[in-house]
């Protein structure tokens, strides 16, 4: 018997689970709160999503509720994407090594 | 391109999602780990243009969107001051729940592009993927929307609470479980506007009961969510690299949400469940005997401070509300200029979301290396000569420690009591959030200035220089 794709994407899902258990555990207490601006960034990926909603059906017919729902969740997850990845970059910005005081 | 080659490319994109949190493990390596991120954001969004192929004229529009959003975003990120940090991840919650709900919808109007199936005959599978990434994501919307207008002082941060709230809570989430039935054993769409109203409701009113300096629980667990929600559409879209982010995130946010529930020793129900600060307040007004403290000036605390040979500082959400970063490190400055060792203790729930208080003082230019934990810094209080309390209360309340019948008990404090004097700067002596009186205020080695944090610590600045 075949197994399901979906077996597949479930184990991917419950292995990343570990993963980002593991992987923000070591992230060090003062780069919490880029940590949840980045993260905020990177679940903006669901953008791909909204592309796909946004590029689909007929060329004729750009505007049907479904395109443009793909429309509204593209610009949301931009403004997500843009801005939780240069605000992140700000921040880090800030934690360069100084130098010590003379 | 073919599905195969854009799966791998997902694949790769979830990978340096990865490497962007594993990053963030040490400053040094942060900003390596950010453009990780970048780089792997820039890998989907070029694949899955790549593997629609069909440019039509909708391509244009999704172009005009991408940008207005993108300028939107990065004016927001260069605008934005760091004390607003936590209204500001809040908000981007609910952007990125509102738009799981939107392409969830827009997957269920146009089930074909989707590879879902037929309008009234979708998958099983993915609708019940649809559902869960709907309902979650519209509860991500409405309670970050909550958190925001808390945060952002535009509604009250005290908890709303009224009779029967947690059964129509329950209620509410059962009848998403039986929603999501009917919708999938019956295909009528009307099911699935339901449930997407609930849960717009569900988060409204998760987050109502939940007072101002539970935040950090709050936008945690909101963060968590929008993660699971991402997660949900990408078990419909069967993309790899929403999974995989979609359970980073959830459960990166489900971690600090549990580093802040203990970092208050309550558990997470308690916290979730609301109304925390709100009942006490009445108890600790009718006990209210005037007890002595010492009040103090600029002038004295200067004096305290050029004498010592070590200072903790203990900022909290006061230094952020008064904006007293810069003046605190030009204060410490001076100190530093006379030889006098200088450290910050961070409590884990000091502020409105977690790490708040590093944040402002790196922005302030503070070295991180000063800035110790609470775990790291509680011992060396006992040699400390002074305490420079800004902005904090609940944190450093002994209480935690000797009464079992407070509230706070069991909370762990920064041991703030056994400095040879403290100086507690806040604007009066109303308690703090929990509601219940600092026994710290009356200690004989406490002096209580009495002023605006960032006035003060330019005042003490001024004096120290003299």
């Amino acid at each position: 018997m075949e197994i399901d794709p979906f077996i597949f994407r479930l184990s991917i899902f419950i292995l990343s689970i570990f993963i980002g258990y593991y992987v923000v555990w070591s992230v060090t207490p003062s780069l919490h709160t880029p940590l949840m601006s980045v993260t905020n960034a990177i679940s903006s990926v669901i953008i791909v999503g909204a592309i796909i909603a946004g590029l689909a059906g007929r060329s004729d017919n750009v505007f049907t509720v479904s395109n443009i729902l793909g429309f509204l969740a593209i610009s949301l997850a931009a403004v997500n994407i843009f801005g939780g990845f240069l605000v992140t970059q700000r921040m880090l910005q800030m934690y360069k090594k100084k130098k010590k005081d003379k | 391109m073919s599905a195969n080659l854009s799966a791998i490319f997902y694949l790769i994109s979830g990978f340096l999602f990865i490497l962007a949190l594993r990053g963030l493990s040490s400053p040094e390596t942060s900003r390596q780990g950010n453009f990780f991120g970048i780089l792997g954001m820039v890998i989907a969004i070029t694949v899955t243009f790549l593997s629609v192929g069909s440019f039509s004229i909708g391509l244009i529009y999704v172009l005009i969107f991408l940008l207005v959003g993108g300028l939107i975003g990065t004016f927001i990120a260069y605008k934005i001051p760091m004390t607003a940090m936590p209204e500001l991840v809040a908000g981007f919650h609910s952007l990125v729940g509102l738009s799981a709900v939107f392409v969830a919808i827009s997957a269920f109007l146009n089930p074909e592009a989707f590879n879902l199936g037929s309008p009234g005959d979708i998958k099983l599978a993915s609708l019940i993927e649809m559902s869960i990434g709907a309902a979650v994501g519209a509860i991500t919307f409405s309670g970050s929307i909550i958190a925001f207008l808390k945060l952002q002082g535009i509604m009250s941060g005290s908890p709303i609470t009224f009779k029967g709230q947690h059964f129509l809570n329950a209620l509410l989430l059962i009848s998403i479980i039986i929603l999501t039935y009917l919708l999938c054993s019956s295909q009528i769409s009307n099911f699935f506007w339901i449930l997407i109203a609930v849960s717009f409701l569900i988060g409204f009113l998760l987050i109502i009961p939940i007072g101002g300096a539970d935040m950090p629980v709050v936008i945690s667990m909101l963060n968590s969510y929008s993660g699971w929600a991402a997660a949900g559409i990408g078990f419909t879209l069967e993309n790899t690299a929403l999974i995989i982010t979609g359970a980073l995130v959830g459960s990166s946010g489900a971690i600090l949400s549990y580093i802040m529930c203990k970092g208050m020793n309550r558990s997470f129900f308690n916290v979730i469940l609301g109304g925390f600060g709100a009942t006490k307040q009445s108890a600790s007004t009718e006990n209210k005997e005037q007890r002595p403290v010492k009040n103090g000036n600029a002038e004295d605390a200067a004096f305290l401070m050029k004498n010592a040979s070590s200072v903790i500082i203990v900022p909290g959400y006061g230094m952020a509300v008064a904006q007293a970063q810069h003046a605190l490190r030009e204060m410490v400055d001076t100190l530093k200029k006379n030889d006098i060792k200088v450290t910050y203790a961070i409590h884990p729930v000091a502020g409105r979301m977690p790490g708040h208080m590093n944040v402002l003082l790196a922005e302030a230019n503070v070295p991180y290396d000063e800035v110790f934990e609470l775990e790291e810094i509680n011992n060396d209080f006992a040699n400390a000569d002074v305490a420079f309390v800004i902005g904090a209360n609940d944190v450093t309340n002994p209480v935690a420690k000797t009464d079992p019948q407070s509230p706070i008990y069991g909370m762990p404090v920064l041991d703030v009591e056994k400095c040879k004097s403290v100086l507690f700067v806040k604007r009066s002596l109303s308690p703090g959030y929990a509601g219940i009186d600092n026994e710290l205020f009356y200690k004989d080695n406490t002096l209580m200035l009495f002023a605006d944090a960032k006035k003060m610590t330019e005042d003490i600045t001024k004096n120290l220089k003299n």
